[in-house]
Protein backbone atom coordinates (compact mmCIF):
# COMPACT_ATOMS: atom_id res chain seq x y z
CA UNK A 1 0.00 0.00 0.00
CA UNK A 2 1.73 3.35 -1.23
CA UNK A 3 1.63 6.14 1.49
CA UNK A 4 -0.15 8.96 0.59
CA UNK A 5 3.00 11.41 0.35
CA UNK A 6 3.95 8.99 -2.40
CA UNK A 7 1.05 8.58 -3.42
CA UNK A 8 1.12 12.69 -4.04
CA UNK A 9 4.43 12.39 -5.36
CA UNK A 10 4.56 10.37 -8.22
CA UNK A 11 0.63 12.44 -8.97
CA UNK A 12 2.95 15.59 -9.36
CA UNK A 13 5.29 14.08 -11.33
CA UNK A 14 2.82 12.04 -13.42
CA UNK A 15 0.61 15.74 -14.24
CA UNK A 16 3.87 17.96 -15.17
CA UNK A 17 4.55 15.36 -17.75
CA UNK A 18 1.15 15.44 -19.22
CA UNK A 19 1.02 18.75 -19.61
CA UNK A 20 4.60 19.30 -20.76
CA UNK A 21 3.59 16.73 -24.00
CA UNK A 22 0.50 18.38 -24.32
CA UNK A 23 2.54 21.18 -24.51
CA UNK A 24 5.37 20.28 -26.68
CA UNK A 25 2.70 17.94 -29.23
CA UNK A 26 0.85 20.64 -29.46
CA UNK A 27 3.55 23.08 -30.58
CA UNK A 28 2.91 25.31 -27.31
CA UNK A 29 6.72 24.84 -26.35
CA UNK A 30 8.90 24.48 -29.78
CA UNK A 31 10.72 21.74 -30.32
CA UNK A 32 14.22 24.00 -30.36
CA UNK A 33 13.44 24.84 -26.44
CA UNK A 34 12.27 21.48 -25.44
CA UNK A 35 10.90 18.33 -26.40
CA UNK A 36 8.16 16.32 -25.78
CA UNK A 37 8.65 13.58 -22.73
CA UNK A 38 7.92 10.69 -24.76
CA UNK A 39 10.35 11.69 -27.23
CA UNK A 40 12.99 11.70 -24.59
CA UNK A 41 12.51 8.66 -23.19
CA UNK A 42 12.50 6.97 -26.79
CA UNK A 43 15.71 9.00 -27.78
CA UNK A 44 17.27 7.65 -24.58
CA UNK A 45 16.21 4.13 -25.16
CA UNK A 46 17.26 4.47 -28.65
CA UNK A 47 20.17 5.17 -27.23
CA UNK A 48 20.87 2.63 -25.04
CA UNK A 49 19.72 -0.08 -27.55
CA UNK A 50 22.16 1.20 -30.20
CA UNK A 51 25.34 0.24 -27.49
CA UNK A 52 27.10 3.99 -28.77
CA UNK A 53 27.07 5.15 -25.31
CA UNK A 54 28.29 2.58 -23.64
CA UNK A 55 32.58 3.53 -23.57
CA UNK A 56 30.84 7.20 -22.33
CA UNK A 57 28.91 5.59 -19.46
CA UNK A 58 31.72 3.64 -18.58
CA UNK A 59 34.15 6.64 -17.98
CA UNK A 60 31.15 8.48 -16.41
CA UNK A 61 30.51 5.83 -13.72
CA UNK A 62 33.95 5.23 -13.27
CA UNK A 63 34.99 8.60 -12.66
CA UNK A 64 32.02 8.69 -10.51
CA UNK A 65 32.48 5.49 -8.83
CA UNK A 66 36.23 6.42 -7.56
CA UNK A 67 35.64 10.31 -6.65
CA UNK A 68 32.98 8.46 -4.18
CA UNK A 69 35.39 6.30 -2.77
CA UNK A 70 37.97 8.86 -2.09
CA UNK A 71 35.59 11.04 -0.66
CA UNK A 72 34.01 8.85 1.22
CA UNK A 73 37.79 7.52 2.80
CA UNK A 74 39.52 10.77 2.79
CA UNK A 75 36.50 12.31 4.18
CA UNK A 76 35.49 10.17 6.88
CA UNK A 77 39.55 10.07 7.31
CA UNK A 78 39.70 14.25 7.86
CA UNK A 79 36.69 13.85 9.92
CA UNK A 80 37.93 11.33 12.68
CA UNK A 81 41.60 13.17 12.41
CA UNK A 82 39.82 16.89 13.10
CA UNK A 83 37.83 15.28 15.57
CA UNK A 84 40.71 13.98 17.18
CA UNK A 85 42.23 17.70 16.74
CA UNK A 86 39.99 20.15 18.53
CA UNK A 87 42.23 22.51 18.12
CA UNK A 88 42.79 22.17 14.15
CA UNK A 89 39.61 21.60 13.83
CA UNK A 90 38.62 25.26 15.73
CA UNK A 91 40.90 26.82 13.70
CA UNK A 92 40.19 25.10 10.33
CA UNK A 93 35.64 25.73 10.72
CA UNK A 94 35.65 28.71 9.02
CA UNK A 95 37.35 27.77 5.74
CA UNK A 96 34.62 24.02 5.77
CA UNK A 97 31.96 26.36 6.66
CA UNK A 98 33.17 28.51 3.29
CA UNK A 99 34.21 25.62 0.96
CA UNK A 100 30.88 25.81 -0.59
CA UNK A 101 31.32 29.34 -2.24
CA UNK A 102 34.27 28.37 -4.16
CA UNK A 103 33.76 27.73 -7.75
CA UNK A 104 35.18 24.23 -8.13
CA UNK A 105 34.77 23.74 -11.85
CA UNK A 106 36.76 27.04 -12.78
CA UNK A 107 39.93 24.56 -11.18
CA UNK A 108 39.07 22.00 -13.83
CA UNK A 109 40.62 23.12 -16.61
CA UNK A 110 43.49 23.87 -14.64
CA UNK A 111 44.11 20.19 -13.70
CA UNK A 112 42.77 19.13 -17.64
CA UNK A 113 46.21 20.97 -17.64
CA UNK A 114 48.06 19.48 -15.09
CA UNK A 115 46.61 15.79 -15.75
CA UNK A 116 45.66 15.76 -18.98
CA UNK A 117 41.84 14.63 -20.82
CA UNK A 118 40.82 11.87 -19.18
CA UNK A 119 39.34 10.26 -15.90
CA UNK A 120 41.86 11.60 -13.47
CA UNK A 121 41.37 15.68 -13.70
CA UNK A 122 37.52 14.60 -13.39
CA UNK A 123 38.02 12.55 -10.49
CA UNK A 124 39.72 14.80 -8.86
CA UNK A 125 37.20 17.81 -9.02
CA UNK A 126 34.58 15.31 -8.19
CA UNK A 127 36.44 14.02 -5.33
CA UNK A 128 37.39 17.40 -4.04
CA UNK A 129 33.79 18.41 -4.55
CA UNK A 130 32.39 16.27 -2.45
CA UNK A 131 35.01 15.16 0.07
CA UNK A 132 33.65 18.18 2.49
CA UNK A 133 29.96 17.49 3.20
CA UNK A 134 31.71 13.59 4.11
CA UNK A 135 34.21 15.67 6.40
CA UNK A 136 31.37 17.62 8.05
CA UNK A 137 28.84 14.56 8.68
CA UNK A 138 31.74 12.48 10.05
CA UNK A 139 32.41 15.04 12.14
CA UNK A 140 28.45 15.66 13.21
CA UNK A 141 28.19 12.09 13.69
CA UNK A 142 31.69 11.39 16.16
CA UNK A 143 30.28 14.74 17.99
CA UNK A 144 26.87 12.87 18.43
CA UNK A 145 28.36 9.40 19.91
CA UNK A 146 26.85 9.37 23.48
CA UNK A 147 29.41 9.73 26.10
CA UNK A 148 28.19 6.33 27.26
CA UNK A 149 29.15 4.46 24.72
CA UNK A 150 32.90 5.77 24.50
CA UNK A 151 33.32 4.73 28.53
CA UNK A 152 31.92 0.95 27.33
CA UNK A 153 34.74 0.96 24.80
CA UNK A 154 37.06 1.70 28.04
CA UNK A 155 35.15 -1.14 30.20
CA UNK A 156 36.48 -3.49 27.04
CA UNK A 157 39.90 -2.00 27.08
CA UNK A 158 39.61 -1.30 23.47
CA UNK A 159 42.33 0.74 21.49
CA UNK A 160 41.32 3.97 20.07
CA UNK A 161 41.55 1.84 17.18
CA UNK A 162 39.46 -0.49 18.04
CA UNK A 163 36.77 1.69 19.64
CA UNK A 164 36.40 3.31 16.28
CA UNK A 165 35.72 1.03 14.06
CA UNK A 166 33.08 -1.05 16.98
CA UNK A 167 31.84 2.04 18.67
CA UNK A 168 32.27 5.08 17.11
CA UNK A 169 31.80 4.23 13.63
CA UNK A 170 28.52 1.88 13.46
CA UNK A 171 27.23 4.82 16.04
CA UNK A 172 27.88 7.47 13.81
CA UNK A 173 27.01 6.27 10.92
CA UNK A 174 23.15 7.58 10.63
CA UNK A 175 24.64 11.07 10.06
CA UNK A 176 27.66 9.31 7.60
CA UNK A 177 24.71 8.38 5.47
CA UNK A 178 23.21 11.49 5.24
CA UNK A 179 26.55 12.75 4.00
CA UNK A 180 27.39 9.93 1.69
CA UNK A 181 24.04 10.42 0.02
CA UNK A 182 24.55 14.21 -0.50
CA UNK A 183 28.35 12.76 -1.69
CA UNK A 184 26.88 11.09 -4.44
CA UNK A 185 24.99 13.91 -5.76
CA UNK A 186 27.63 15.91 -5.89
CA UNK A 187 30.45 13.40 -7.27
CA UNK A 188 27.55 13.23 -10.36
CA UNK A 189 27.15 16.51 -10.20
CA UNK A 190 30.96 17.50 -11.05
CA UNK A 191 31.82 14.50 -13.50
CA UNK A 192 29.06 15.41 -15.79
CA UNK A 193 29.82 19.31 -15.06
CA UNK A 194 33.18 18.35 -16.20
CA UNK A 195 32.75 16.31 -18.64
CA UNK A 196 30.12 18.81 -20.27
CA UNK A 197 33.08 21.77 -19.86
CA UNK A 198 35.96 19.65 -21.52
CA UNK A 199 36.13 16.51 -22.29
CA UNK A 200 36.53 14.11 -25.08
CA UNK A 201 34.10 11.36 -24.04
CA UNK A 202 31.95 10.69 -21.27
CA UNK A 203 28.14 11.16 -20.60
CA UNK A 204 28.60 15.15 -20.05
CA UNK A 205 30.48 15.67 -23.45
CA UNK A 206 27.23 13.60 -25.24
CA UNK A 207 25.10 15.73 -23.47
CA UNK A 208 27.00 19.04 -24.66
CA UNK A 209 27.85 17.70 -28.01
CA UNK A 210 23.66 17.17 -28.73
CA UNK A 211 23.56 20.40 -27.26
CA UNK A 212 25.95 22.00 -29.56
CA UNK A 213 24.16 20.35 -32.69
CA UNK A 214 21.11 20.94 -32.37
CA UNK A 215 19.67 17.75 -31.14
CA UNK A 216 17.57 18.28 -28.70
CA UNK A 217 15.60 14.93 -28.27
CA UNK A 218 18.94 13.15 -27.84
CA UNK A 219 20.44 15.83 -25.29
CA UNK A 220 17.15 15.35 -23.36
CA UNK A 221 16.98 11.84 -23.52
CA UNK A 222 21.05 11.73 -22.05
CA UNK A 223 19.42 14.03 -19.10
CA UNK A 224 16.24 12.12 -18.36
CA UNK A 225 19.25 8.69 -18.37
CA UNK A 226 21.36 10.85 -15.78
CA UNK A 227 18.40 11.69 -14.21
CA UNK A 228 17.41 7.77 -13.39
CA UNK A 229 20.68 7.08 -12.33
CA UNK A 230 20.93 9.17 -9.94
CA UNK A 231 17.22 8.91 -8.81
CA UNK A 232 17.83 4.89 -8.25
CA UNK A 233 21.19 5.42 -6.32
CA UNK A 234 19.80 7.59 -4.04
CA UNK A 235 16.20 5.91 -3.74
CA UNK A 236 18.48 2.54 -2.64
CA UNK A 237 20.43 4.76 -0.10
CA UNK A 238 17.27 6.40 1.40
CA UNK A 239 16.26 2.98 1.52
CA UNK A 240 18.97 1.43 3.55
CA UNK A 241 19.04 4.85 5.45
CA UNK A 242 15.64 4.03 6.86
CA UNK A 243 16.46 -0.09 7.29
CA UNK A 244 19.29 1.31 9.79
CA UNK A 245 16.60 4.18 11.35
CA UNK A 246 14.20 1.94 11.79
CA UNK A 247 16.29 -0.19 13.50
CA UNK A 248 17.78 2.44 16.03
CA UNK A 249 14.03 3.66 16.66
CA UNK A 250 14.84 6.88 14.91
CA UNK B 1 11.80 -14.06 57.67
CA UNK B 2 14.58 -14.58 59.95
CA UNK B 3 15.13 -12.57 63.10
CA UNK B 4 16.97 -9.52 61.85
CA UNK B 5 19.53 -7.47 63.55
CA UNK B 6 18.94 -3.40 64.23
CA UNK B 7 21.16 -1.28 61.87
CA UNK B 8 24.11 -0.84 63.52
CA UNK B 9 26.86 1.66 62.47
CA UNK B 10 30.69 1.16 62.54
CA UNK B 11 33.25 3.17 60.49
CA UNK B 12 35.40 1.86 57.89
CA UNK B 13 37.86 -0.10 59.22
CA UNK B 14 40.48 -2.93 58.56
CA UNK B 15 38.30 -6.10 58.57
CA UNK B 16 40.48 -8.97 59.50
CA UNK B 17 37.20 -11.34 59.40
CA UNK B 18 36.31 -10.95 55.82
CA UNK B 19 37.98 -11.71 52.62
CA UNK B 20 38.81 -8.27 50.69
CA UNK B 21 37.89 -8.50 47.24
CA UNK B 22 38.85 -4.65 46.32
CA UNK B 23 40.03 -1.48 48.52
CA UNK B 24 40.25 1.81 48.08
CA UNK B 25 42.86 4.09 50.35
CA UNK B 26 43.14 7.64 50.78
CA UNK B 27 41.54 8.36 47.37
CA UNK B 28 41.12 12.01 46.31
CA UNK B 29 40.16 12.92 42.92
CA UNK B 30 40.82 16.63 41.45
CA UNK B 31 39.72 17.91 38.21
CA UNK B 32 42.58 20.76 37.36
CA UNK B 33 41.35 24.06 36.41
CA UNK B 34 40.15 24.36 32.63
CA UNK B 35 39.41 27.65 31.37
CA UNK B 36 37.42 29.75 33.57
CA UNK B 37 36.76 26.85 36.26
CA UNK B 38 38.92 26.96 39.01
CA UNK B 39 40.33 23.22 40.13
CA UNK B 40 37.52 20.87 41.79
CA UNK B 41 37.95 18.94 44.45
CA UNK B 42 35.71 16.19 43.82
CA UNK B 43 36.49 13.18 45.73
CA UNK B 44 37.71 12.04 49.17
CA UNK B 45 40.36 11.44 50.23
CA UNK B 46 38.03 8.05 50.72
CA UNK B 47 39.27 4.80 52.35
CA UNK B 48 36.60 1.43 51.50
CA UNK B 49 37.15 -2.36 52.11
CA UNK B 50 34.64 -4.52 49.87
CA UNK B 51 34.32 -7.81 51.14
CA UNK B 52 34.19 -10.63 49.10
CA UNK B 53 30.48 -11.52 48.14
CA UNK B 54 28.64 -8.51 49.62
CA UNK B 55 25.84 -6.37 48.78
CA UNK B 56 27.28 -2.60 49.30
CA UNK B 57 25.35 0.86 48.73
CA UNK B 58 26.73 4.04 48.17
CA UNK B 59 24.28 6.85 48.93
CA UNK B 60 25.03 10.64 49.42
CA UNK B 61 23.98 14.04 48.21
CA UNK B 62 23.97 14.85 44.36
CA UNK B 63 27.63 16.07 43.35
CA UNK B 64 29.22 14.31 46.19
CA UNK B 65 31.54 12.09 44.03
CA UNK B 66 29.54 8.57 43.65
CA UNK B 67 30.12 8.40 39.89
CA UNK B 68 34.18 9.81 40.19
CA UNK B 69 34.50 6.80 43.39
CA UNK B 70 33.25 4.01 40.81
CA UNK B 71 35.21 5.36 38.15
CA UNK B 72 38.76 5.28 40.49
CA UNK B 73 37.38 1.71 41.48
CA UNK B 74 36.85 0.35 38.13
CA UNK B 75 39.74 1.99 36.80
CA UNK B 76 38.00 3.28 34.58
CA UNK B 77 39.71 6.96 36.00
CA UNK B 78 42.96 6.98 37.52
CA UNK B 79 42.76 9.22 41.05
CA UNK B 80 44.39 11.90 41.86
CA UNK B 81 46.04 10.45 44.30
CA UNK B 82 45.53 6.89 46.83
CA UNK B 83 45.40 3.66 45.91
CA UNK B 84 43.09 1.21 44.57
CA UNK B 85 43.48 -2.22 44.71
CA UNK B 86 41.15 -5.45 43.18
CA UNK B 87 41.75 -8.81 44.29
CA UNK B 88 45.04 -7.80 46.12
CA UNK B 89 46.51 -6.38 42.60
CA UNK B 90 46.68 -2.10 41.91
CA UNK B 91 43.97 -1.17 39.34
CA UNK B 92 45.95 0.93 36.81
CA UNK B 93 44.75 3.01 33.79
CA UNK B 94 42.57 0.22 32.86
CA UNK B 95 39.67 -1.66 33.69
CA UNK B 96 41.27 -5.12 35.01
CA UNK B 97 39.45 -8.90 34.30
CA UNK B 98 36.76 -9.84 36.31
CA UNK B 99 35.51 -6.26 37.32
CA UNK B 100 31.81 -5.43 35.33
CA UNK B 101 30.25 -1.85 35.08
CA UNK B 102 26.47 -0.99 34.37
CA UNK B 103 26.33 2.79 33.57
CA UNK B 104 23.07 4.82 34.63
CA UNK B 105 22.51 5.81 31.22
CA UNK B 106 21.38 3.44 28.66
CA UNK B 107 24.77 1.91 26.73
CA UNK B 108 23.31 -0.87 24.48
CA UNK B 109 24.10 -0.54 20.64
CA UNK B 110 21.78 0.14 18.86
CA UNK B 111 22.83 -1.07 15.87
CA UNK B 112 22.86 -4.53 17.46
CA UNK B 113 20.25 -7.02 18.62
CA UNK B 114 19.62 -7.76 22.02
CA UNK B 115 21.65 -11.12 21.28
CA UNK B 116 24.78 -9.40 19.40
CA UNK B 117 24.84 -6.37 22.12
CA UNK B 118 24.65 -9.25 24.57
CA UNK B 119 27.56 -11.45 23.26
CA UNK B 120 29.64 -8.67 21.93
CA UNK B 121 32.28 -8.24 24.87
CA UNK B 122 32.40 -12.61 24.17
CA UNK B 123 33.12 -12.14 20.35
CA UNK B 124 35.74 -9.17 20.88
CA UNK B 125 37.76 -11.47 23.45
CA UNK B 126 37.41 -14.47 20.79
CA UNK B 127 35.52 -16.98 22.92
CA UNK B 128 34.36 -19.90 21.13
CA UNK B 129 30.86 -19.99 18.93
CA UNK B 130 29.33 -22.78 20.98
CA UNK B 131 30.51 -20.89 24.62
CA UNK B 132 29.32 -17.24 23.36
CA UNK B 133 25.78 -19.29 23.07
CA UNK B 134 25.84 -21.35 26.17
CA UNK B 135 26.74 -17.58 27.86
CA UNK B 136 24.10 -15.98 26.05
CA UNK B 137 21.37 -18.67 26.28
CA UNK B 138 22.07 -18.18 30.45
CA UNK B 139 22.01 -14.11 30.61
CA UNK B 140 18.67 -13.96 28.48
CA UNK B 141 17.00 -16.44 30.38
CA UNK B 142 18.03 -14.87 33.32
CA UNK B 143 17.49 -11.37 32.59
CA UNK B 144 14.08 -12.75 31.05
CA UNK B 145 14.91 -11.48 27.64
CA UNK B 146 13.91 -14.92 25.56
CA UNK B 147 10.97 -13.00 23.34
CA UNK B 148 13.37 -10.48 22.58
CA UNK B 149 16.69 -12.05 21.49
CA UNK B 150 16.46 -10.53 17.63
CA UNK B 151 14.86 -7.13 18.60
CA UNK B 152 17.17 -3.95 18.76
CA UNK B 153 16.80 -1.72 21.74
CA UNK B 154 15.16 1.13 20.29
CA UNK B 155 12.24 -1.68 20.56
CA UNK B 156 12.52 -2.02 23.99
CA UNK B 157 11.70 -0.06 27.32
CA UNK B 158 14.25 1.97 29.32
CA UNK B 159 13.93 -1.19 31.42
CA UNK B 160 14.28 -3.45 28.90
CA UNK B 161 17.48 -2.13 27.69
CA UNK B 162 18.81 -1.91 31.30
CA UNK B 163 18.59 -5.31 31.28
CA UNK B 164 20.37 -6.25 28.23
CA UNK B 165 23.41 -4.05 29.70
CA UNK B 166 23.11 -5.96 33.27
CA UNK B 167 22.86 -8.83 30.86
CA UNK B 168 26.09 -7.65 29.02
CA UNK B 169 28.08 -7.47 32.31
CA UNK B 170 26.84 -10.91 33.28
CA UNK B 171 28.22 -12.55 30.60
CA UNK B 172 31.28 -11.90 31.02
CA UNK B 173 31.23 -13.34 34.57
CA UNK B 174 32.52 -10.81 36.48
CA UNK B 175 33.63 -10.94 40.29
CA UNK B 176 32.59 -7.75 40.87
CA UNK B 177 30.31 -5.82 39.56
CA UNK B 178 29.74 -1.58 40.09
CA UNK B 179 26.39 -0.05 39.11
CA UNK B 180 26.44 3.21 38.86
CA UNK B 181 22.86 4.31 39.74
CA UNK B 182 21.54 1.98 37.13
CA UNK B 183 17.89 2.48 37.78
CA UNK B 184 17.98 5.74 37.88
CA UNK B 185 15.45 6.38 34.96
CA UNK B 186 13.07 4.00 35.97
CA UNK B 187 9.68 4.04 37.24
CA UNK B 188 9.63 2.86 41.28
CA UNK B 189 7.49 0.17 40.30
CA UNK B 190 10.11 -0.81 37.57
CA UNK B 191 13.23 0.13 40.09
CA UNK B 192 11.49 -2.56 42.78
CA UNK B 193 11.56 -5.25 40.17
CA UNK B 194 15.00 -4.47 38.97
CA UNK B 195 16.26 -4.66 42.61
CA UNK B 196 15.06 -7.92 43.24
CA UNK B 197 16.68 -9.27 39.73
CA UNK B 198 19.45 -7.72 40.77
CA UNK B 199 19.66 -9.32 44.18
CA UNK B 200 19.18 -12.79 42.80
CA UNK B 201 21.74 -12.05 40.31
CA UNK B 202 24.26 -11.52 43.19
CA UNK B 203 23.29 -14.31 44.88
CA UNK B 204 23.70 -16.77 42.12
CA UNK B 205 26.81 -15.22 40.82
CA UNK B 206 28.13 -14.92 44.26
CA UNK B 207 29.92 -11.57 42.88
CA UNK B 208 30.36 -8.66 44.97
CA UNK B 209 28.07 -5.65 44.08
CA UNK B 210 29.35 -1.76 44.60
CA UNK B 211 25.65 -0.25 43.81
CA UNK B 212 25.73 3.57 43.55
CA UNK B 213 21.77 4.87 44.50
CA UNK B 214 20.19 8.53 45.06
CA UNK B 215 17.18 6.20 46.58
CA UNK B 216 17.69 5.31 50.09
CA UNK B 217 14.94 3.12 49.57
CA UNK B 218 17.02 0.92 47.59
CA UNK B 219 19.83 1.07 49.29
CA UNK B 220 18.40 0.01 52.76
CA UNK B 221 16.03 -2.90 50.64
CA UNK B 222 19.28 -4.47 48.95
CA UNK B 223 22.43 -3.97 50.99
CA UNK B 224 24.47 -5.75 53.36
CA UNK B 225 25.97 -2.46 54.22
CA UNK B 226 25.69 1.28 52.91
CA UNK B 227 28.29 3.80 52.87
CA UNK B 228 26.74 7.08 53.13
CA UNK B 229 29.15 10.02 51.84
CA UNK B 230 29.31 13.69 52.73
CA UNK B 231 28.56 16.64 50.17
CA UNK B 232 31.64 17.73 48.01
CA UNK B 233 34.45 16.48 48.24
CA UNK B 234 32.83 13.12 49.39
CA UNK B 235 34.37 11.38 52.26
CA UNK B 236 32.27 8.55 53.83
CA UNK B 237 30.80 9.60 56.87
CA UNK B 238 29.67 6.36 58.21
CA UNK B 239 28.85 2.60 57.14
CA UNK B 240 25.60 1.23 57.98
CA UNK B 241 25.32 -2.50 58.30
CA UNK B 242 21.82 -3.97 57.85
CA UNK B 243 22.01 -7.59 58.63
CA UNK B 244 19.87 -8.89 55.81
CA UNK B 245 19.67 -12.52 55.26
CA UNK B 246 21.27 -13.63 52.15
CA UNK B 247 17.87 -14.64 50.89
CA UNK B 248 15.82 -11.59 50.26
CA UNK B 249 13.57 -9.60 48.39
CA UNK B 250 11.45 -6.20 47.79
CA UNK B 251 9.11 -8.02 50.29
CA UNK B 252 11.50 -6.79 52.73
CA UNK B 253 10.22 -2.76 52.35
CA UNK B 254 7.18 -4.03 55.08
CA UNK B 255 9.70 -5.03 57.53
CA UNK B 256 9.78 -2.78 60.79
CA UNK B 257 13.99 -2.66 60.25
CA UNK B 258 13.55 -1.79 55.79
CA UNK B 259 11.86 2.05 58.22
CA UNK B 260 14.34 1.57 60.58
CA UNK B 261 17.55 1.74 58.34
CA UNK B 262 16.27 4.60 55.60
CA UNK B 263 15.17 6.34 58.97
CA UNK B 264 19.28 6.04 59.80
CA UNK B 265 20.58 7.19 56.11
CA UNK B 266 18.16 9.86 56.40
CA UNK B 267 19.42 11.44 59.48
CA UNK B 268 22.86 10.95 58.52
CA UNK B 269 22.36 12.67 55.20
CA UNK B 270 19.84 15.61 55.42
CA UNK B 271 22.80 17.94 56.98
CA UNK B 272 24.68 16.79 54.16
CA UNK B 273 22.18 17.29 51.23
CA UNK B 274 21.20 20.64 52.34
CA UNK B 275 25.17 21.00 52.30
CA UNK B 276 25.15 20.42 49.24
CA UNK B 277 22.39 22.45 48.15
CA UNK B 278 24.05 25.79 49.29
CA UNK B 279 21.56 25.49 52.76
CA UNK B 280 22.86 26.21 55.96
CA UNK B 281 22.20 22.86 58.01
CA UNK B 282 19.30 23.88 60.47
CA UNK B 283 18.21 21.27 63.19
Amino acid sequence: MMSRAASLRLGIVAIALVALEVACRSGAISDKVLVAPSRMVIAMAELLASGELLPDLEQTFSAVGIALCASVAGGVAAGLALHAMPVVRHALEPYLGAYYAIPHFAFYPLLVVMFGLGVMPLVLLASLFSMVVVIAATLTGLDRVPRVLLKTALLYRMTPWQSFWSIRLPAALPHLLSGVKLAVSYCFIAVIGGEFIMSTSGVGHQIALAYDNFQGARMYGLIVLVLLITVTTNMLLYGYERLAARRRGA
Amino acid sequence: MAAIAIARIRPVQNDPVHAIEARLEGVTRVYPPRGSHPALHALGPVSLELRKGEFFSVVGPSGCGKSTLLDALSGLARPTSGTVEFEGRPVGASVPDGVGVVFQEDSSFPWLTVEENIAFGLRRNGVDAAEVKRRVDYAVGFMGLGNFRQAYPSQLSGGMRQRVCIGRTLVQRPRLILLDEPFGALDQQTRLLMGDELLRLWRETGATVLLITHSLDEAALLSDRIGVMSARPGTFIEVVETAWPRERDSNLAGHADFGAVTAKLWTLLRAESQRAMGLGARP
